[in-house]
């Protein structure tokens, strides 16, 4: 395992995330591979969701925030000093846990991104060639002036996850992009990640083990585990490999636990 | 059988609970309207002392020498509304400044905690302190081409006393919008200057304009830190750095006066100055309605 490994998208080098005085995951190692998706399984306040958002810098943005080890991206490390977070972000998008589109029209809501990009093209035909990357552009093409916060929760998560593909990133990161919506939304956005995994590279975070084993090549467990140091709890990467192994043969008896519902 | 005695179902208006019910919803009602009488009564009465003597003339002509009748506010009108934009154009762009460095910048720091309740002292100093504060500072030391009370040093004075107003909402509505907002413009390559001009402040647009029409219209009320800075004057406004008269303090002025005439005017700019008030709070609940959409 060299980090050079053609494949990798991301390396995870011995990395640890605290808030504050708080170590919230340590000792990660992982190489994250391209054009593929992995997922990311464990526990409530196992660190996934942690580990996710230290893959674009979103933790820049959480007060107190701080990480140790190396996060390589393109063997060009994300947290050296001359890296601009803003241009990290434009290359790695991001789809959040709730629905957050802006308060625009939903026309507005995908230009945004390109427009402060720079993008010089035919903003029309980037909308809607994003709009039906996201499946949604059946439902929205009469009404692109109408506000976003009118659509239903899971289309304003498609809505999101359009906005993300408009700027043209490499890597889509998902924060449990399901968690608020009903399975049909679910099985809508499911759909959709089978289509762009054709042209992204997706991390995405989820509680719901049957789709991870649907949508994604790797998984990766975290667990909690209690802080030797002190007495609080923190997570650590227990296992990472493909995603049938996890579910049909895990190394770890934690892993096989937790995938077969015996946890805790 | 339960350790409980069980009544109808019916309800007795007679039970002691049932009474005491009563009587305290008759009394917080009772305080509730003696709460907006003085509202309604000091309307009721500027309506009826000021309002007959609303005419085109009055509202375009200067006052009339004491003594002679007729003429009108149009000074003091103008005057104000000019006082009040000055006041606005100095307190609107630093309190939105400082009230986005509050939320976005700073939220926690010593410094945050100090500016705030730095704010919450000032807008708790009485408005006459103000006055002689711009006073000491502007008039007395005749700072702008050596002219002592002008048209700006009201601008100043009016401009301190809605500062905290335009922070403390600036700031409020700014950590009202949510968290998620800011991630997502962040998420999709946005500079913090980006996201916090074209994300963040319109969506917190329509409680900060609330909060600055509701900090200028409690500013264009205010007589005493135009007293000791803009001062009067009898005749149209001469541009920014000469007195000028305002509805405030020609009220304060002409309402002593033993003339008909001024006394009249003075109504007559009571009956202007709490309309214009009441529009500005009207239209302050006007924009609040868009926060919602």
């Amino acid at each position: 395992m060299s980090p050079s490994s053609p494949s990798a998208c991301f390396t995870l080098e011995n990395v640890s995330i605290s808030y504050g005085t708080n170590v919230a995951v340590r000792g990660v190692y992982m190489q994250i591979p391209r054009g593929r998706v992995t997922a990311f399984i464990g526990p409530s306040g196992c660190g996934k969701s942690t580990v996710l958002r230290s893959l674009n810098r979103m933790n820049d943005l959480i007060e107190g925030c701080s990480l140790k080890g190396r996060v390589l991206f393109d063997n060009q490390d994300l947290y050296s000093r001359e890296v601009d977070p803003v241009e990290v972000r434009r290359r790695i998008g991001m789809v959040f846990q709730k629905p957050n589109p802006f308060p625009k029209s939903i026309y507005e809501n995908i230009a945004f991104g390109a427009r402060i990009n720079g993008f010089r093209g035919d903003l029309d035909e980037l909308v809607e060639r994003s709009l039906r990357k996201a499946a949604l552009w059946d439902e929205t093409k009469d009404k692109l002036k109408v506000s976003g916060y009118s659509l239903s929760g899971g289309q304003q998560q498609r809505l999101c996850i359009a906005r993300a593909i408009a700027i043209e990133p490499e890597v889509i990161l998902m924060d449990e992009p399901c968690s608020a919506l009903d399975p049909i939304s679910t099985l809508k956005i499911e759909e959709m990640m089978h289509e762009l995994k054709k042209s992204y590279t997706i991390v995405i975070v989820t509680h719901n083990m049957q789709q991870a084993v649907r949508v994604s090549d790797m998984t990766g467990f975290f667990n909690v585990t209690a802080n030797p140091d002190s007495d609080g709890k923190v997570g650590c990467l227990e296992e990472f490999a493909e995603t049938e192994m996890i579910f049909n043969s895990p190394q770890q008896k934690a892993t096989q636990d937790y995938v077969t519902g015996r946890f805790g | 059988m339960t350790s409980f005695r069980r009544g109808s179902l019916t309800l007795q208006p007679s039970l002691a609970r049932n009474r005491w019910n009563l009587l305290l919803t008759l009394t917080a009602g009772l305080f509730t309207a003696l709460a907006v009488l003085p509202l309604i009564v000091v309307i009721a009465y500027v309506l009826f002392k000021g309002g007959s003597l609303i005419t085109l003339q009055l509202l375009t002509e200067l006052p009339p020498p004491p003594g002679l009748d007729g003429g009108g506010i149009g000074n003091a009108i103008l005057g104000t509304l000019i006082v009040t934009l000055v006041a606005a154009l100095i307190a609107v762009p630093v309190g939105v400044g400082a009230g986005v460095y509050l939320a976005e910048f700073a939220s926690a720091g010593w410094f945050a905690r100090f500016v705030r309740f730095g704010t919450n002292v000032l807008a708790g100093v009485p408005s006459i302190i103000c006055g002689v504060f711009v006073y000491g500072l502007i008039v007395s030391t005749r700072l702008f081409f050596n002219q002592s009370y002008s048209a700006l040093a009201g601008g100043i004075a009016l401009a301190v006393l809605m500062l905290p107003t335009v922070i403390k909402t600036t700031d409020e509505a700014l950590k009202l919008v949510p968290q998620e907002l800011r991630w997502g413009a962040m998420g999709v390559g946005a500079s913090r200057f980006v996201t916090i001009s074209r994300v963040t402040l319109p969506a917190a647009f329509s409680s900060i304009a609330t909060g600055v029409v509701l900090a200028v219209a409690r500013a264009a009320g205010e007589t005493a830190p135009l007293i000791f800075t803009a001062l009067f004057s009898p005749f149209w406004p001469e541009g920014l750095f000469n007195p000028i008269a305002s509805m405030s303090v020609l009220i304060y002025n002409f309402a002593i006066m033993p003339y008909e005439a001024q006394i009249a005017l003075a109504w007559a700019s009571s009956f202007v100055l709490v309309v214009m008030i009441l529009l500005a709070n009207l239209l302050a609940r006007w924009l609040g309605r868009f926060s919602s959409t």
